[in-house]
């Protein structure tokens, strides 16, 4: 049975053929995680799926009814691109898979075998609503054998069950790719130019070559358009260049970082590129970023251009923080739906997460969060979470150690 | 990227004039003054405001005049004086200016070129000697976005790479061509050390000491040692002056060290002592090392684990200067929890500050204390907005030695005030009008037409669509 998420149902009769548990939260606010906010709206969960989203549900017998007056219930959010679970801390190189460090080309590198669902980020991220994020190699340093081609990404889901198949292939670009290509930006082109040119055509026996068969294979697939090249740049020059870089290779292109990109907006919409910027970014942090801005999300928006957001840090340990962005971006002129897109469900499109990420639809499994108010705002917070069907516990060893100390604090022993 | 949070190591990240015998019993000259002046301007009347006065009130539909760069009166109704600029405040939220206890910015400064990466003398583990304002570039566009979060005033100090970093200094975030025209007028400097992992790593891995824990604790106090010594050969110098005839005739004052000015600096209580510490078992460590020498430690920064001891650091008057959210990025962060803030908040006499290290975090550090507030309030210690405005105002400026001249809202104090769009603890807040000295520094309805940092002046990637 599958009902619009955005038609009010009005009294809804349920016909319930399982027999599993039902929670019904009423009287919520309702962010689908596309269009617009519903008031006064209750969610069905049924069998740990989303069976009804409307004004006024009729709950079957057994059904536990939440009063939800006053809280959102949104989607699971997005955690941005970086490190999740794959770095404990960051500055312990025993904890940290975040790169590839190996003086070779490797595009079919796949950090997913790294993920470790156990790893306190995962958890403290989840218990901050984060229900999914890409997990992306780092490219490495020119000095440790890093490169330009850093490898796959991966959807990551908070849920114990780790990362999907590869999604994306993370290229650097700008003056950090120039730095691992002959300290010229224009030589990260050059690099990736000659790898699709191999996977394009292998080398016969004896011929030289940079890459396995398993990364031309890999570029094979991004030549065909299934697997979308996903550029790290910054400044409109450079935008520009991979825009047209792209078009010539005839590979799908998304813009991360994209400091500079409302100054190529019209191009970026012209060229259905989406772009993922850190909402945060407003200083000139390097020659690249020179005309940052925090109203970047809403020229975007304004000129068309699809938009998510991820946190320029790799740090899983702020993944929590993306959400604040995006409150950011609507105090600097974001429109709030496509602000909290930008944070669910448009990253869940672009990097293929699956129907059940990144919006509350009927028929989903419950990967959804009861929040204490609006989810952008910094003094909401997550009091249910569901992920895969199943509600979440909220406890982490952050909150065992709250309660640790607290205790002993209100005994006046705290010393 | 590995990020080496509180080190910004980025790739490359008192006197007492003894020159001159007649200054040798009191006030140390700073040979780098402040030439900062207040502009001057008309008075201002902020009309029918919520005030968060930064002392644990909220006033409603409150008028506050600003003149002479002092808050003048506060109450309702008041009357505005001839000339007055009248500012219509109803729905509005006023509060102090804010004040951040920890930035880096002009000594980290954007673009982090490496030419301009100035924030830390990573030569030796303990450069006592150096004063962060001599790295200052005042160019750097974070003051700018820092002014537009409302911020007044901040301390800049030396980066964590060092066992003992160098001098801080606090300035007014105004626009100036030198560091000395921003220089808080009559601010003690800051003495920044550092605990824990940053100085052991950067000179271990040099094969260098300290390389351990151990290693640091000895490092320091060889260099207080050193200071109690200086500052007592002074103490006899003047003494010998002051008896006169051929005592003071023979006398020879003792060698200018610039390292161990500052260090006496600190034992006399002229300097306050800024402290990188993360754990709670080496802020312990720390307070007795200055019970050991004699000097205070103003505030722990950083601080993760402060509640842990949150009763110890209120006994012995120390504030904790913490974030709202930062953890994980090492090891000696990653005890970290969102309600260290509350925590530290509620012991009695308990001193908490939320700082920024961090050229994003000081662009709005409401939404920080906010995020605070908000865990407190869930962990079952009850906040108030007109509480928790006090770890960003006044608490910060007592830290820092300048409590008695601004971070609240009282008559006589500095008129450094900012008046927000809303409730400036929603991330949705903006400030409208940012005020120094009773100068308007920010106007959000009347931004200037051109950049105050010359660096982004005329950059032609400002000027709209690329080309």
């Amino acid at each position: 049975m599958k009902l619009s998420a955005l038609t009010p149902v009005a009294a809804l009769l349920l016909s319930l053929t399982a027999q599993g548990a039902a929670t019904l939260y009423q009287h919520a606010h309702v962010a689908t995680g596309r269009g617009a906010v519903l008031n006064d709206a209750s969610v069905l969960i049924v069998d740990g799926r989303v069976r009804a989203i409307g004004a006024s549900l009729e709950a079957p017998a057994g059904t536990t009814i939440v009063n939800a007056t006053g809280r959102w219930i949104t989607p699971a959010l997005f955690g941005g691109i970086g490190s999740m679970g794959v770095v404990e801390v960051s500055a312990e190189g025993t904890t940290n898979d975040s790169s590839l460090s190996l003086g070779e080309v490797r595009p079919e590198f796949d950090p997913a075998l790294a993920f470790n669902p156990d790893s306190e980020p995962v958890e403290v991220a989840r218990v901050e609503g984060v229900g999914f994020a890409l997990l992306a190699p780092e490219p490495g340093s020119h000095t440790h054998g890093g490169n330009v081609i850093a490898g796959l990404a991966d959807v990551v889901t908070l849920d114990g069950r780790g990362p999907h198949a590869p999604t994306a292939l993370v290229v650097e670009m700008g003056h950090q790719g120039g730095a691992l290509a002959g300290d010229n930006r224009a030589g990260a082109f050059l690099l990736l130019g000659d790898a699709l040119e191999e996977a394009r055509h292998p080398p016969k026996p004896g011929e030289p070559r940079r890459l396995t068969e398993a990364g031309r294979s890999t570029l094979r697939e991004v030549l065909a358009g299934r697997t979308p090249v996903l550029f790290q740049v910054d400044r409109a020059a450079d935008i520009r260049a991979v825009l047209s870089f792209a078009a010539q290779q005839r590979v799908k292109a998304i813009i991360a970082g994209g400091a500079e990109a409302w100054r190529v907006a019209a191009d970026l919409a012209k060229a259905q590129v989406p772009v993922v910027i850190d909402p945060f970014d407003d200083l000139p942090a390097d020659f690249d970023r020179i005309a940052s801005t925090l109203e970047n999300a809403a020229r975007l928006e304004h000129a068309g251009v699809t938009v998510a957001f991820s946190l320029r840090t790799s740090a899983p340990h702020e993944a929590r923080k993306l959400r604040q962005g995006a409150g950011n971006a609507v105090a600097h002129g974001m429109s709030w739906e496509r602000a909290f897109a930008a944070i669910t469900s448009v990253p869940a499109h672009l990097f293929a997460a699956g129907d059940d990420l990144g919006s509350l639809d009927v028929g989903h499994k419950a990967n959804l969060v009861v929040w204490s108010g609006d989810p952008l705002e910094v003094t909401s917070l997550v009091q249910n979470e569901w992920l895969d069907g199943t509600p979440r516990s909220l406890d982490t060893r952050q909150t065992a150690l709250r309660a640790r100390y607290l205790e002993r604090l209100t005994r006046g022993q705290a010393r | 990227m590995v990020v080496f949070r509180g080190l910004r190591a980025r790739p490359a990240a008192l006197l007492l004039g003894l020159a001159c015998a007649a200054l040798a019993q009191a006030t140390p000259s700073d040979p780098y003054p402040s030439t900062y002046q207040a502009a001057t301007v008309a008075p201002v009347l902020i009309q029918g405001a919520t005030v968060l006065t930064g002392t644990g009130e909220r006033l409603d539909n409150t008028d506050i005049l600003l003149k002479d760069g002092v808050i003048a009166a506060i109450g309702p109704h008041l009357t505005a004086p001839d000339g007055a600029q009248i500012v219509d405040a109803r729905g509005r939220t006023v509060t102090p200016g804010i004040i951040d206890i920890h930035s880096h910015l002009g000594v980290y400064p954007s673009p982090a070129v490496s030419s301009l990466q100035d924030g830390n003398e990573m030569t030796a583990p303990v450069t006592a000697n150096v004063w962060a304002e001599h790295s200052i570039w005042p160019v750097d566009p974070g003051f700018q976005t820092a002014l537009e979060g409302g911020v007044t005033s901040l301390e800049i100090l030396p980066g964590s790479a060092n066992l003992i970093g160098g001098r801080g200094v606090v300035v007014k975030n105004v626009s100036a061509v030198t560091y000395q025209a921003m220089k808080f007028p009559g601010a003690p400097q800051g003495l920044k050390m550092a605990c824990g992992e940053n100085p052991k790593r950067v000179y271990g891995s040099h094969n260098q000491a300290p390389s351990t824990r151990m290693g640091n604790v000895a490092g320091y106090r060889a260099q207080w040692i050193e200071a109690k010594s200086y500052l007592q050969d002074q103490k006899d110098y003047e003494a010998k002056i002051r008896a006169g005839g051929k005592a003071a005739e023979d006398a020879k004052p003792p060698k200018q060290d610039l390292r161990l000015d500052t260090l006496a600096g600190a034992l006399k209580g002229e300097i306050p002592v800024q402290m990188h510490c993360y754990r709670a078992d080496e802020m312990a460590t720390m307070i007795d090392m200055s019970k050991e020498f004699g000097f205070h430690i103003a505030a722990f920064h950083h601080a993760a684990e402060a509640y842990k001891i949150a009763n110890r650091l209120a006994e012995n008057g120390i504030c904790a200067a913490m974030w709202a959210d930062w953890w994980g990025f090492k090891m000696e962060s990653f005890d970290g929890i969102q309600e260290n803030i509350a925590m530290v908040d509620a012991t009695p006499n308990g001193c908490a500050i939320v700082h920024s290290d961090s050229e994003e975090g000081i662009q709005r550090l409401n939404q920080e204390a906010a995020k605070a507030m908000a865990r407190g309030n869930a962990a079952g210690l009850p906040i108030t907005p007109e509480h928790a405005i006090r770890w960003i105002t006044l608490n910060p400026a007592r830290a820092l030695g300048i409590g008695e001249r601004t971070g609240s809202i009282e008559i006589g104090k500095m008129a450094d005030v900012v008046i927000w769009n809303r409730d400036p603890f929603s991330v949705y807040a903006l400030t409208e009008a940012v005020y120094v000295d009773g100068a308007l520094q920010f106007d959000r309805a009347h931004p200037a037409a051109a950049p105050r940092s010359d660096f982004l002046l005329g950059q032609p990637a400002l000027r709209g669509d690329a080309p």
